[in-house]
């Protein structure tokens, strides 16, 4: 099927979530400006938002407007050429507000599965649980006889769905980052049993929506979190260790600042946690173990979400507490599992104590943000890193075997056939969690 | 008019800070200061240095755009903001693109060469941070040829105007040595405005602006095919202003000709707004402003010790040093890279940063200009002062509206 007529009747599941509102968006862009041009005029575009949650697709609609209208707002160099025919459309507000109601239009809400009848193309973005997932997959496959799924699925085996709905071959993972229209990477997972035309469409919209794409096997977690999900229960463990003697408050922020700052990330472990949710951290924990011969469950994950402690964002993008409160997206205070409340930070008190025992930095340290764009990043790193491996201070222990743990797992993903190589691992790590560096390199020993 | 009939002088100058991104106090999300506030805090800069407000016999307002920036019309009328004295003074606000400033001193010349006043407040002010800079792009393209340009023109309109002329001087001169003047004007406007509290790059801690120029290439996907956004002024909220004033009205507001400068050259051009430049690498109607101003004031350009110019783009700041006649056509940008126009050079260009350091409120830029002129000619620039010696006794200002369309140009001379 060519990829335009797959484009004129798409439909999203889970359309409201935070990656379903992602992908609706960046898709009912690109629907918009297929139907801009001249050999499209006579066409129709849909999208079917399809998500359970009434109150969640209104609130939907005005996130794609104020998409719509930042997107067209970054594009109106090329909008306008795409306009230049319009002679009632003059300034670059016009434009704008043009594209971004042709945007709108675009998006069909509905809360019945019956709507996306006879879709071309499903993007679907519903709970990590592969027996709902099987459930809606055998529905769909009756409405849509003709479509290609994509599943953003981060964790569930793409194969295990296409067993279990029936679906011939005519799934992809197509796993997007969070945010869809900001993140640059998707990670391609092609089931053995994914048809090539299935995998050519899905080829064809990454580039069309200007993504990186980086192809993983199916095994459960694929790349990303594959790293991530033990990347994270390293670092609970380490916290663990140091909760014994400091108390968890101590032993979060240390481990957290350790995985930051040493390890030169944009943001500590504990907080890519609270960002992505502690709850859905466990849901996709819950599918890697269940599927891989290798205990991946974490108790302080487990208590956390019985606590009902679980991160993620409010619809406004705000974080809610998690391991950390935030105040305008910076930490402000630190959980304490045992006494059930937050400890406010206290940067001469108790936050000064847990510095001083981690020790100084490496010399020269230059903050993740500083080095990302920075020509001699390279350079600058190989020193870090060189300096950190002379360093016998508590933080650099606890970081040297944080880099250490982390390249393992990069090691363990190409050994056991998950990536496509070191390359795979790495570019996942560095365009989808903007780390400077891949886990799998030799300035790190 | 080829001489001024009786001596003019300018006066008690002030501005704002220029607030936009680069300052501390900026934030896009939280509320800022409107016009009414420029306009007073300018206003009463000037008059906190005369004895008595009531001396001023009128008022001109400078300013492009408050229409859209700020949907406000009727400017002349916020003259009383700067003193309650000068409620049922005439007032008038100008309009002349980013030369509505020069254009507010040039009409407070002609108002005390006609005798209607003696002491003439002259104020230039712009708030453009109301919107953003895509939204700004489309009001600032009103300084061109709305029916006959803007449909086919660029999403950032005037970035593109003079990245195009860029290009041309880039293809007929060398691309290299075009592309490091720019970056060499860029670092001397940002050095420059690290001398004056008030300009908009005065907390720019680049230690390398040259080496970040130069690594920032064009990109013509998101921006334009010859420039990238250092070579272009911000988007600023300020205001400026000064006296003009005649003999007499300088006894009224108390002062005498050495705390002054006077007005001897003025060059005021129109280039025809319909039409494209007939070569993109000359400011043809610069040229023509500069020559009359010039000519009036009986002197040439060798004697000229300090200047302003209209850098809206580092590549206008270097066309502009070949329309002052500094260098010939196409020797503009080795003479920037020689560093003659730096601070410590043989005439020094826009001391206190220009439009790209300093800051363009773009209707407000030609009385900043004129003030900064009368306190380097007056010895009172603070960190900002350069050397102006005695046998170069003059300053030359540039105010230059659109793609080079309406000029107004002011040759001052140090007080007796």
């Amino acid at each position: 099927m060519d990829l335009n007529e797959s484009l004129s009747l798409v439909s999203v599941i889970g359309a409201a979530g935070k990656m379903g509102s992602g992908i609706t968006v960046l898709v009912a862009q690109e629907m918009a400006r297929l139907s801009m041009l001249e050999e499209n005029r006579d066409k129709t575009f849909r999208l079917i938002a399809m998500d359970l949650d009434p109150v969640a697709l209104r609130g939907l609609q005005d996130y794609v407007h104020n998409q719509a209208i930042k997107a067209a707002e970054k594009q109106t160099v090329a909008l306008r050429g795409l306009y230049a025919d319009r002679k009632d459309l003059v300034e670059n507000g016009e434009i704008i507000e043009d594209f971004a109601r042709r945007v709108e239009s675009m998006v069909w809400p509905s809360t019945d599965l019956a709507a996306v009848k006879g879709s071309k193309l499903v993007f679907e973005a519903i709970v990590e649980k592969i027996d709902i997932k099987t459930m809606v997959y055998k529905q769909l496959k009756e409405l849509c006889p003709d479509a290609c799924f994509f599943t953003n699925t981060s964790s569930v085996p793409i194969g295990k769905i296409d067993e279990q709905a029936g679906l011939d071959g005519r799934i992809i993972g197509f796993h997007f980052y969070n945010p869809p229209p900001v993140q640059k990477l998707v990670e391609i997972i092609r089931a053995k049993s994914t048809t090539d035309e299935v995998a050519s469409i899905a080829d064809e919209i990454g580039e069309r929506l200007r993504k990186t794409l980086i192809p993983s096997h199916d095994v459960a977690g694929f790349i990303g979190n594959g790293h991530f999900i033990r990347d994270g229960i390293h670092g609970l463990v380490q916290a663990a260790g140091l909760a014994k003697e400091h108390g968890w408050a101590k032993a979060l922020y240390a481990v957290n600042r350790v995985s930051q700052d040493w390890l030169l990330r944009p943001m500590g472990i504990f907080q890519l946690i609270d960002y992505v949710g502690v709850d859905v951290f466990k849901f996709i924990q819950d599918v890697m173990d269940a599927h891989l011969d290798e205990d991946l469950t974490d108790p302080v994950i487990d208590r956390m979400n019985e606590l009902g402690v679980l991160g993620g964002q409010h619809p406004s993008g705000a974080q809610k507490p998690g391991f950390f409160t935030y105040d305008r997206g910076r930490i402000a205070a630190v959980y304490d599992m045992e006494q059930k409340q937050y400890l406010a930070l206290d940067p001469q008190g108790w936050c000064a104590e847990v510095d001083a025992w981690l020790g100084d930095l490496p010399g020269g340290f230059r903050p993740w943000k500083a080095l990302l764009m920075a020509p001699d990043k390279k350079a600058a790193l190989v020193a870090h890193f060189a300096a950190l491996d002379a360093m016998d201070t508590n933080g650099a222990q606890l970081a040297k075997a944080y880099v250490e743990r982390s390249r393992q797992i990069g090691q363990a993903l190409v050994d056991d056939g998950v990536a496509f190589g070191a390359e795979g691992v790495n570019g996942v790590l560095t365009s989808g969690f903007y780390h400077l560096y891949g886990p799998i390199n030799d300035f790190c020993s | 008019m080829k001489t001024l009939r009786k001596p003019v002088y300018f006066l008690c100058g002030d501005y704002t800070i220029s607030l936009g991104t680069g300052r501390k106090e900026f934030h896009p999300k939280k509320p800022r200061p409107g016009l009414e506030h420029y306009i007073a805090e300018a206003g009463k800069g000037v008059v906190a240095q005369i004895s008595d407000p009531a001396a001023i016999d009128e008022g001109f307002v400078g300013n492009f755009m408050a229409g859209r920036f700020n949907r406000q019309g009727h400017l002349g009328a916020f003259l009383s903001l700067v003193d309650p004295s000068l409620k049922y003074k005439p007032s008038t606000r100008v309009e002349g693109a980013c030369a509505s400033g020069g254009l507010a001193l040039a009409s407070s010349v002609s108002s005390v060469l006609a005798e209607k006043s003696d002491l003439v407040l002259a104020i230039g002010v712009e708030v453009q941070n109301t919107m953003k800079a895509i939204y700004g792009a489309d009001v600032l393209a009103a300084a061109g040829h709305y029916a006959g340009e803007r449909k086919n023109g660029h999403a950032y309109f005037f970035p593109s105007k003079f990245s195009d002329r860029a290009g041309a001087y880039k293809e007929r001169f060398g691309l290299e040595k075009t592309w490091e003047a720019m970056g060499r004007w860029y670092e001397q406007a940002i050095l420059n405005a690290r001398t004056c509290p008030q300009a908009q790059e005065y907390h720019n801690k680049d230690k390398d602006p040259f080496a970040s120029h130069q690594a920032m290439k064009p990109n013509p996907r998101s921006f334009c095919d010859h420039i990238n956004f250092y070579d272009c002024s911000k988007v600023s909220d300020a205001a400026a202003a000064l006296l003009i004033a005649s003999e007499e009205g300088l006894a009224k507001a108390g002062k005498k000709t050495s705390d002054a400068v006077e007005l001897v050259g003025l060059g005021h051009s129109v280039g025809d707004l319909t039409a494209p430049p007939e070569d993109q690498t000359v400011l043809d109607t610069s040229r023509h402003a500069v020559s009359q101003a010039l000519a009036m004031a009986g002197i040439d350009i060798s004697e000229v010790g300090v200047i302003e110019v209209h850098d809206c783009f580092t590549m206008t700041g270097i066309l502009s040093v070949e329309a002052l006649g500094l260098a010939g056509h196409g020797e503009g940008a080795a003479y920037v890279i020689s560093g003659k126009t730096r601070r410590d050079g043989e005439t020094p260009v826009n001391a206190t940063g220009g439009l790209i350091g300093w800051g363009h409120p773009t209707g407000g830029s030609g009385v900043r200009m004129a003030v900064d002129l009368v306190k380097q000619l007056t010895g009172t620039a603070g960190e900002s002062q350069v050397k102006v010696s005695a046998d170069r006794p003059y300053g030359l200002m540039l105010s230059m509206g659109g793609n080079d369309k309406s000029v107004v140009s002011c040759v001052l001379r140090r007080g007796a």
